[in-house]
């Protein structure tokens, strides 16, 4: 499979962030054929090119933008989640750094489609300073050019965006953590139900998408749904932006259409894996998703198969995890962020989270028991769907996939108190620096 | 009364003083007012004016905490709870670079824990200490969304790509 140029088609032209490249390589005529159309037809073209929330659950986009209930006491909102913290995951910023006005356009058609009150959020994490002022500039071309603001190619529909920055949280890139953000609250997750189709942020209907999802909006309104169905396979269409990181040669964001095989994406496109070593375990969507195993790579990486396979396409942020490293150090890093993270809004996941850091660590500093293993897969069924959020069953995925599949791994640790020969730990346990 | 730490939520350190009063500078109001106009009420302003107060002066203090709570009608003890909640505002001074070194998964298989526990080592400091000087602050941060470049660095607002050891170091000995 070669690799295309379709969403990131704009990002190496020089100065690709303005306004001017955007135009001249017919930037916004999407957004005004689909002004000229009615909101439910530009619903039914995305509903028809099958397009997924590229975010990490892959819930199918039209759909949800169909939940909003018309005629809704309270102003309908549009957020685009831009909170990009899912560890391995860098693809998003491609776009919001090198390609802004493909998400504004994005996201005047999306707001468009769902009926949308006239402003509108992007909810940035906030170490993306860079690409806060990015957008920011392009917004402002946007709004001198008339595409944001009053009465948009003359259809009547107002509508403008706001850079709401985040400060440093990954639970506000869960859906709901996301709309108690935006409102100046602590980013903890609300009960569903109801979904924030119906209440979400300000008390209005709200739709939630990720930057990539709505930088596809675009290209399916330009080209046609049956265009975009032209790229994967039926259910998972598209084109993706994957990252690869961790141990390979050439890391960087990829575009294929969906469902090329990590084993492909690995060897031919990132030149393999670093110093020629063996693969030990890939992470194929980001550090929430179970791990594969170098047995598992011809899988092609695209939502229904990877699930198929027990694990997850999520964000498609792949980490790949080279033999010389111990899985059981590499599992503690995951679980640390998870604890990090964790908003401790609920008590298996709170607790959870903080006491597998703990067994990991012990693991690692030779102080390991006989049980530990087992003790891992008991806590993790603990925290496993006992949480609001989907955090506390990310938590889980890495350890319990790693017990299952490196379980010498863990045994060795605790019979000889060091790591597996071959393997090494990537910090040091002896400084007080360790301890967070 | 027995010595509190610094860091409990009981320590003098982490009320306001009445004596001491912040205030926006003009420009900084400016920037206030309009953030304002941006949200339908004045509650989710809170996270932009944060960035804008710690833009202001560092870091988020007991005062400011309060001052802020006043302006936008909010308890301190709610603005100080959203401030505890998020990483990014300092509840304690800062040095004048604030290193952040991104240790998560991809970072570390760059031997990003090289960098990290190298520089507290060098500059003999506890993670999320400063210098006596007051120039750096170290500290361990969590995924900084640029792993196809790491390890990374971030100092104050600037993402430092592709760093090992050295580049790190060399990168210091520039900032005065």
């Amino acid at each position: 499979m070669e690799p295309i140029k379709v969403l990131t088609a704009n990002i190496d032209k020089p100065n690709s962030a303005s306004i001017d490249v955007y135009l001249a390589g017919g930037g916004y005529k999407a957004a005004e054929k689909a002004l000229k159309m009615k909101p439910e037809e530009v619903t039914q073209i995305v509903k028809d090119s099958e397009l997924r929330g590229r975010g990490g659950a892959g819930f199918p986009t039209g759909m949800k933008w169909s939940f909003v209930p018309k005629n809704a006491p309270r102003p309908t909102y549009l957020l685009c989640n831009a909170d990009e913290s899912e560890p391995g995951t860098f693809k998003d910023r491609v776009i919001i750094e090198r390609d802004p006005h493909l998400l504004i356009e994005g996201m005047i058609i999306s707001a468009y489609a769902i009926g949308s009150c006239p402003m509108s959020y992007i909810y940035i994490r906030g170490e993306f300073y860079f690409g806060a002022t990015v957008l920011d500039k392009a917004l402002e071309e946007a709004r001198a050019k008339g595409f944001l603001g009053k009465n948009i190619f003359g259809s009547g529909f107002d509508f403008d965006i706001t850079v709401h920055r985040g400060a440093g949280a990954y639970i506000c890139g869960e859906e709901t953590g996301l709309i108690e953000s935006v409102e100046g609250h602590r980013g903890q997750p609300r009960v569903k139900p109801p979904f924030p189709a119906v209440v979400g942020v300000f008390g209005g209907p709200t739709v939630v998408n990720n930057v990539e999802t709505l930088a596809c909006v675009p290209l399916i309104i330009n080209n046609g749904a049956e265009w975009f169905k032209g790229f994967g396979s039926p259910k998972n269409t598209g084109p993706k932006l994957y990252c690869v990181s961790g141990a390979v040669k050439k890391p960087g964001v990829y575009e294929f259409p969906m469902g090329i095989s990590l084993k492909e994406l690995i060897y031919e496109h990132c030149g393999g894996i670093t110093g020629d070593r063996k693969v030990k375990a890939v992470i194929p969507g980001g550090a929430s998703a179970p791990m594969l195993t170098a047995d598992e790579l011809d899988l092609p990486l695209n939502f229904d198969a990877v699930m198929k396979a027990g694990s997850m396409l999520g964000s498609a942020g792949i980490i790949v995890i080279d033999e010389s490293m111990c899985i059981v150090d590499a599992v503690w890093r995951l679980a640390k962020f998870f604890a990090h993270e964790s908003c401790g809004q609920c008590t298996p996941c709170r607790e959870g989270t903080n006491w597998m850091e703990t067994v990991l660590d012990r693991l690692e500093r030779g102080h390991g028991r006989q049980q530990d293993a087992d003790l891992l897969l008991d806590m993790a069924d603990n925290i496993g769907g006992k949480s609001l959020c989907a955090l506390g069953d990310a938590a889980i995925g890495p350890v319990i996939s790693s017990v299952k599949k490196f379980r010498d791994e863990y045994l060795y640790h605790v019979e000889h108190k060091s790591c597996l020969p071959g393997t090494t730990r990537y910090r040091r346990l002896d400084v007080a620096m360790a301890v967070h | 009364m027995a010595e509190l730490h610094p860091d409990s939520a009981y320590a003098p350190e982490r009320f306001a003083d009445p004596a001491k009063k912040v205030e926006f500078s003009p420009e900084a109001k400016k920037k206030f007012d309009y953030l304002l106009t941006r949200y339908p009420n004045k509650e989710a302003a809170l996270l932009p004016v944060l960035h804008l107060a710690q833009e202001e002066w560092g870091w988020i203090s007991p005062e400011a905490v309060h001052y802020i709570g006043g302006l936008l009608d909010l308890s301190p003890a709610t603005v100080f709870g959203v401030v505890s909640f998020y990483n990014m505002y300092n509840q304690k001074p800062v040095g004048k670079y604030h290193v952040q070194v991104c240790t998560n998964l991809s970072c570390m298989i760059g031997r990003a824990y090289d960098i990290y526990e190298g520089l507290c080592e060098k500059m003999n400091v506890q993670p999320g200490q400063t210098t006596p000087d007051g120039k750096f602050t170290i500290t361990e941060v969590e995924c900084l969304g640029s792993c196809g470049t790491a390890p990374v660095v971030q100092i104050n607002n600037d993402y430092h790509e592709n760093m090992t050891v050295e580049k790190v170091d060399a990168l210091l000995k520039t900032l005065k």
